[in-house]
């Protein structure tokens, strides 16, 4: 069988309906998905990179040991106690962090500074809080905890409105991204705010009714896309030196499985999106998607690693050395070059 | 074993005066007693509806009109309610604490998340249905249930899952769903590092095809809400999952689960589930060990492997939300009025019954729940509560009664500092770290 060509998957698309309001074109033969069209005009602004068939060195297809090497940025799961960007902090001196929830993901924790963020505003009398930080001095998860749930409430107040607070907790859902963009937007442009921030979004695990240009997959990309917006507009002037990597645990299978879905896969697709991102076209060594193309039959095959990503904004945007690169993906890929603007 | 300490590891924190009945029987036969019997089913629970019938009276809404989806999300979520409020009084009430620990840590183990709206309105009755009745059974009978029940079948979306040689898969170009054969190798039997591959994950998910729900008689019939073998999506021929051949039918599925709950690394696994939760974040492997032999030694007897959990060392582990909001209900002797007041607040704690994020449960490490904002939301509660159920409590002497040696003489002190008013002296209480901790 000939591999088909990219009119041939694009008839294809269009055939099944998917491609009733056409893709984002990005570089005249990667596109986004029509649910990502809020993104056009940062494609246009050529602040917009995606990476395709990119994967992280796990090869197995378990959610939650993908998940922990994702934010652990080691080669095998389980490994690491800290995640890659809570090393990327310590060597980093005087930056803080944030994660919006909560709790801190694995991606951040082992590190000091890092404080959470959720629209709540409630507060404890001071009284009360004073009692307990005596009675939370020796004790070495809850004393830490509050005192920085403490700052990061105080950090909130300093940089959000009621408004902000309003709509945060008023998220649920696929909607929810737009929230979550906005108060992390906020709080990173605000006085002293935190200059790195992580979000989850959840909802990709798309085994049944995924849908194509209206549906379960495209109601989560556009969550999506309105979030980075959100974000954007919620940074102001900062997004000018903003880098934002958006990425995954795994991909899913090339072909839709019985249920109109997609089962757990291997490589995926991540953008890299910011006012301090090199203009380009999409970063990736295309692997064809016939069948003797695919990893093990099924997926498409990964062939950027991840970390050479993740490691080249990290040197070329936060200006970490060689020697930090190694303690934060030991064992890891050469940084990819010119994904960041000098 | 100190009785404070063993209360606290294998309960749900103490209701005043149950320290004198576990002292005077001896901490460790108290606890092993609770474990005789069936487990308890209250009246209030019994008065909730069988899965069968909302899923069938449900199954029209959700294809009707918008407005119709609008009074299904409606009433399914008063139904979660419902379901949630008769939980925590149960665990609230109870006089057999371990076993509602046991009930709660299965749910967890067989994730079936009402995130999922397929589950919304059947999630509590899973519970009720599949998990409770068989904590204290076999756990090759409880993966049954699990895996036959509704709740299972449409979360993890084996209902529609097609065998593609089937006569439903030829005729309709459908085909496999692996998504519940997967999360049973992985999170419910053997584990992820249990020693299966990919093969296996397809090769029990083609096993599985036909099982879902019965659909009624007659054309057009929506389902009855009962577990249903078709045969009609049922993968015909052989299969192989883990070297073993199993043959056409629903027998070869029962025989295929029947297999991976006598599996050794399902033995390992579970045991290592059952260390983490009563014994300590990171599971002792001697423990682990321990507890897995007895697992394979009696045939996955549940009864045996939780009185077995008795033995084991421990430490101190963060409540979750849901342990520390049921703690303060049983100090308390909340009501059912104010056990409506602790569902709201749990919900604040960021864990509603039944609302975990994915299939692999609510964390089960000190890591997942103590973050900031999460430590800043425990105080905020503890303040909520002392003020709704404090007014009138000696927060000295109930500390005393309900956390017995484990109260510590610094927060004594602050709880006596704070007497003349109860309410933020029973706050104190609530989250000194004592009190946040079992």
């Amino acid at each position: 069988m000939p591999k088909p060509t990219r009119r041939d998957l694009l008839a294809a698309l269009a055939a099944s309906g998917a491609l009733e309001s056409g893709l984002v074109d990005l570089d005249g033969f990667f596109g986004l998905h029509p649910a990502l069209d809020p993104l056009a005009p940062l494609v246009e602004a050529g602040q917009l990179r995606a990476i395709h068939a990119v994967a992280t060195p796990y090869r197995k297809r378990s959610h939650f040991d993908a998940q922990d090497l994702l934010e652990a940025g080691t080669a095998v799961p389980h490994r690491a106690r800290d995640g890659w960007l809570a090393r990327t902090l310590t060597h980093l001196q005087g930056t803080d962090a944030v994660a919006y929830g909560q709790t801190v993901p694995l991606l951040l924790r082992g590190a000091d500074g890092v404080g959470t963020v959720s629209g709540a505003d409630d507060r404890a009398e001071e009284s009360l809080v004073a009692s307990l930080m005596e009675l939370y001095e020796t004790d070495p998860l809850l004393g830490p905890a509050l005192a920085e749930g403490l700052r990061s409430r105080d950090a909130a107040d300093a940089a959000l409105t009621e408004e902000d607070r309003r709509v945060s907790r008023r998220a649920r859902g696929p909607r929810a991204g737009a929230a979550v963009g906005r108060l992390l937007g906020r709080l990173l442009a605000g006085p002293d705010g935190p200059r790195i921030a992580a979000a989850e979004l959840g909802g990709w695990d798309t085994h049944a009714a995924q849908g194509t240009s209206a549906g379960g997959l495209a109601n989560r990309l556009s969550g999506l896309a309105d979030g980075l917006i959100a974000l954007r507009d919620g940074l102001g002037p900062a997004w000018d030196s903003t880098a934002v990597l958006v990425v995954t645990e795994f991909g899913r299978t090339v072909a839709p499985n019985g249920t109109g879905g997609t089962d757990h896969g291997t490589a995926s697709a991540a953008l890299l999106l910011g006012g301090a991102v090199a203009a380009g076209a999409t970063v990736a060594d295309w692997p064809g998607l016939t069948q003797p193309d695919l990893f093990e039959g099924r997926d498409l095959r990964p062939t950027t690693d991840l970390r050479a990503i993740q490691a080249g904004v990290l040197r070329d945007h936060l200006g970490l050395d060689a020697a930090a690169l190694a303690d934060v993906f030991p064992g890891g890929p050469k940084p990819t070059p010119e994904l960041i603007t000098s | 074993m100190k009785p404070s300490a063993a209360l606290a590891r294998f309960g749900l924190g103490a209701r005043p005066g149950e320290f004198a009945a576990a002292s005077s029987a001896g901490v460790r036969r108290h606890l092993a007693h609770q474990l005789a019997g069936p487990p308890d089913r209250p009246q209030f629970m019994t008065d909730l509806p069988p899965s069968h019938r909302t899923v069938a009276e449900f199954a029209a809404l959700r294809k009707g009109s918008d407005k119709d989806k609008r009074r299904f999300r409606r009433q399914a979520r008063e139904l979660l309610r419902r379901e949630a409020r008769a939980r925590i009084q149960a665990a609230v009430d109870s006089d057999r604490p371990f076993v509602e620990r046991l009930v709660a840590f299965w749910s967890d183990h067989f994730t079936a998340s009402a995130l999922k709206p397929e589950v919304l309105a059947i999630a509590g009755a899973f519970e009720r249905e599949a998990i409770r009745p068989n904590v204290l059974g076999t756990f090759e009978d409880l993966l049954l249930a699990v895996t036959r029940h509704p709740g299972m079948q449409l979360y993890l979306d084996n209902a529609r899952s097609t065998g593609p040689n089937s006569r439903a898969g030829l005729r309709r170009g459908r085909g496999l769903n692996e998504n519940l054969a997967r999360e049973i190798l992985e999170l419910h039997t053997l584990g992820v590092d249990g020693g299966y591959s990919q093969d296996d994950v397809i090769g029990l998910a083609r096993i599985l095809t036909g099982w879902g729900l019965e659909r009624g008689r007659g054309r057009g019939a929506g389902p009855t809400g009962h577990f249903g073998f078709h045969p009609g999506r049922h993968e015909p021929g052989a299969k192989t999952l883990l070297g073993t051949r199993y043959g056409e039918g629903y027998d070869e599925g029962v025989r295929a689960l029947r297999d991976l709950a006598a599996h050794p690394s399902t033995a390992r696994y579970v045991a290592s589930e059952l260390v983490r939760h009563f014994g300590a974040d990171e599971p002792d492997p001697g423990g682990v060990a321990a507890v897995a032999s007895v697992f394979e030694r009696t045939g996955g007897d549940l009864r045996a492997v939780s009185e077995a959990l008795l033995d084991l060392a421990g430490e101190p582990k963060l409540r979750t939300p849901w342990d520390l909001t049921v703690a303060a209900g049983r100090a308390l002797e909340v009501d059912s009025v104010g056990c409506r007041a602790l569902l709201r607040g749990l919900d604040h704690l960021g864990q509603s019954p039944w609302t975990a994020p994915s299939p692999a449960g609510w964390p089960d490490d000190a890591a997942g729940w103590a973050g900031p904002e999460a430590v800043v939301r425990r105080v905020e509660w503890a303040q909520e509560a002392g003020r709704r159920f404090g007014r009138d409590v000696d927060a000295v002497s109930l500390g005393v009664d309900v956390l017995g040696s484990r109260l510590r003489p610094t927060t004594r002190k602050h709880l006596v500092r704070a007497a003349d008013d109860p309410a933020t002296s029973v706050a104190l209480l609530l989250a000194s770290p004592e009190f946040q901790r079992r």
